[in-house]
């Protein structure tokens, strides 16, 4: 620090949103991945409005049309199918089982981190060794499982991935919970006679905000790819309706003859996983509170 | 000072914790406050000296039922408040509050200081209509002092001083009866710690405040306080208005502390009573007199059984077996 920056008067204190939008700004590949997700997601939502095609719509004249073909910009399935539509419309699912997945897990997770977290003792043994226990299940294997058992559909395969995915959030929130619980600030609240309830959602929550964010976004990319392969094992969205799982089962057959029909279900999966995995990686150290202190 | 019913009655309190444990590790237990009895009549303020680890915070968090007491009893306005649960202490709690030494670690980092100088209403009041609550707050940062400029601001844009005050606020808007401040200077510049003080005497007259000050800062207990308590090693050594505490000290553990306060006239030398050795482990105390072990008047009887706690003058309670250590007033 030279002489003129040490006598020049200290800039106001930032607030810390703006000083962890900072950070995150600097994470390139988060900032990539953040667009890359905006992107997806109006793609998604608006896309279909504007191609002038049926996703469900079979024309078997024009199967395996390649790429740019025939007014067809990614080509056609083995049906015809026009697979930029289907490719939107399956983002739609695969997007909102995704977010919804994350919502889930998310909302039940901390539930159980704070619960486990603020009352401790027997309560926070049996909790978080039950998380111990689902965690010892292989996902993929209890996923196929309980999807066997239940018609899949998009609100069913939400729960489930939900189901399955909540132990990561609820991991994150109990220890950080357990490191804010003895603050004085914590103690402060139990001295005006604050409720259980108050102090988990009103003091502690707040606090852990930050880790719960990363651990959800995180959550996003796994949940994607898991309804991938449920969808590509055939145990989640059924044909006719797309999702890019089921469109990566389709094109195993025509790998050689029309590679596009994997391609690009293929890269769209990657897209997601990877933008929701940057994004997480640059909030994590945006949100870093250590870096907040000073 | 003792006339009527006292506010605050603790008797033979004792505050311990486990350590270590777990699978491998053995179990100790801290006796971090040991059998301590005082009472705390209304209005009146008691200073509780000692240095780190005597226990003196354990003690004022457990007053307030910050913890579980492990035995004793305290009684607040008469009830005993020992083994209320938290449902049941929830009506007391606005009647006695604490104020912390650390004004980083108290204030939620992530409230605005409406909400922390407002989250006594909020959990005790909620019925009270914002018009209502935001007057309250108002007021209670008006008389810490506060612009009601800073409302919405959080706490890391305060300085230590400005803290302190919004964390009083908190303890003051409910109108305590009875208050523990905890160190509440001694984290903050010096030049601050005057403008802190001079508003806890302000608001002690103003709301007639029954006080427990916890403090390392003789002068400071001397300038503000009834009557001292003096720990050490989590038991009270001596006790006594502090009038006579000041003109005479009993206990050598007393003699040493006051001796190590230092004077604001560096050509004044004084004897000082240095005391070698750290603070024994709470977990394994001397026998016998805990203090014998760094005590310059100690006896072999001292190792035999813990002194009892007994009155040397009227008012003036004493836990050391010898009479004749007493020293008269300093310089």
């Amino acid at each position: 620090m030279s002489a003129a920056e040490a006598l020049a008067p200290a800039p106001p204190a930032a607030r810390p949103r703006s000083r962890a939008w900072r950070r995150f700004r600097r994470h390139r590949l988060a900032l990539f991945g953040a667009a890359a997700i905006v992107v997806m997601v109006i793609a998604a939502a608006a896309g279909p409005w504007l191609i002038p095609f049926d996703p469900l719509h079979i024309d078997l004249r024009h199967r395996f049309q390649p790429p740019a073909g025939g007014g067809h910009l990614f080509g056609t399935d083995q049906l015809g199918r026009d697979l930029l539509i289907r490719l939107l419309m399956a983002g739609r699912i695969s997007l909102t089982i995704g977010f919804a997945a994350m919502t889930v897990s998310t909302a039940f997770g901390t539930v159980v981190g704070i619960t486990a977290g603020y009352y401790g003792g027997a309560l926070r043994i049996a909790l978080m060794r039950f998380v111990d226990a689902v965690l010892c299940f292989p996902q993929i294997f209890l996923l196929l499982v309980l999807a066997a058992f239940i018609q899949p559909s998009i609100a069913t395969l939400t729960l489930i991935i939900g189901a399955t995915s909540w132990m990561e959030v609820a991991r994150v929130v109990e220890g950080q919970v357990r490191s804010l619980r003895e603050r004085d600030f914590i103690l402060a609240a139990e001295t005006l006679g604050a409720s259980g309830r108050y102090v988990m959602f009103r003091e502690l929550l707040p606090n852990a905000i930050g880790p719960i964010i990363v651990a959800a976004t995180l959550t996003v990319a796994r949940a994607i790819l898991m309804e991938a392969y449920v969808s590509f094992l055939g145990y989640g969205i059924q044909p006719p309706m797309a999702s890019w799982g089921n469109m990566l089962n389709n094109a195993q057959e025509y790998l050689a003859s029309a590679p596009w029909l994997a391609i690009f279900p293929g890269a769209a999966i990657t897209l997601a996983v990877a933008s929701f995995n940057f994004v997480g990686d640059g909030l994590r150290d945006a949100l870093d509170a250590r870096l907040d202190l000073h | 000072m003792t006339a009527g019913a006292p506010l605050v009655e603790v008797t033979g309190l004792r505050q311990w914790f486990r350590v270590g444990g777990g699978f491998f590790g053995r179990q100790d237990t801290v006796r971090a406050v040991e059998d301590v009895s005082f009472a705390i009549a209304r209005g009146e303020v008691l200073g509780l000296v000692g240095e780190s680890g005597s226990g003196k915070s354990t003690l004022g968090r457990a007053v307030v039922r910050m913890s579980v007491p492990t035995a004793g009893t305290i009684r607040f306005e008469g009830r005993d408040i020992t083994r209320l649960g938290r449902r049941a202490l929830r009506p007391i709690r606005p009647r006695m509050q604490f104020i912390f030494q650390d004004p980083f670690a108290s204030l939620n980092p992530r409230m605005t200081v409406r909400q922390i100088v407002g989250a006594p209403l909020a959990i005790q009041r909620p019925e009270l209509d914002p018009a209502a609550r935001a007057g309250r707050v108002a007021e209670a940062l008006q008389t810490v002092e506060l612009s009601p400029a800073h409302l919405d601001r959080y706490p890391h844009e305060f300085s230590g001083g400005q803290r302190q005050r919004i964390g009083i606020a908190r303890a003051l808007i409910m109108e305590p009866r009875f208050l523990v401040a905890d160190e509440p200077v001694s984290a903050l510049d010096v030049s601050i710690q005057a403008q802190i003080l001079n508003l806890l005497i302000a608001v002690r007259q103003k709301l007639g405040l029954t006080m427990l000050f916890i403090s390392h800062d003789l002068a400071v207990v001397g300038h503000l306080c009834d009557r001292v308590a003096v720990m050490y090693l989590g038991r009270i050594v001596e006790i006594a208005p502090t009038r006579a505490l000041f003109r005479c000290l009993r206990h050598p553990y007393s003699q040493a502390l006051f001796s190590a306060a230092p004077v604001a006239d560096p050509t004044l030398r004084r004897p000082r009573i240095l005391l070698t050795g750290d603070l024994p482990s709470p977990l394994a105390p001397p026998s016998g007199c805990a203090f014998r072990s760094r005590c310059r008047h100690a006896l072999p009887a001292c190792a035999t059984a813990v002194p009892p706690l007994r009155e040397a003058a009227p008012g003036h309670a004493v836990r050391c077996i010898r009479d004749d250590v007493a020293l008269g007033p300093p310089g």
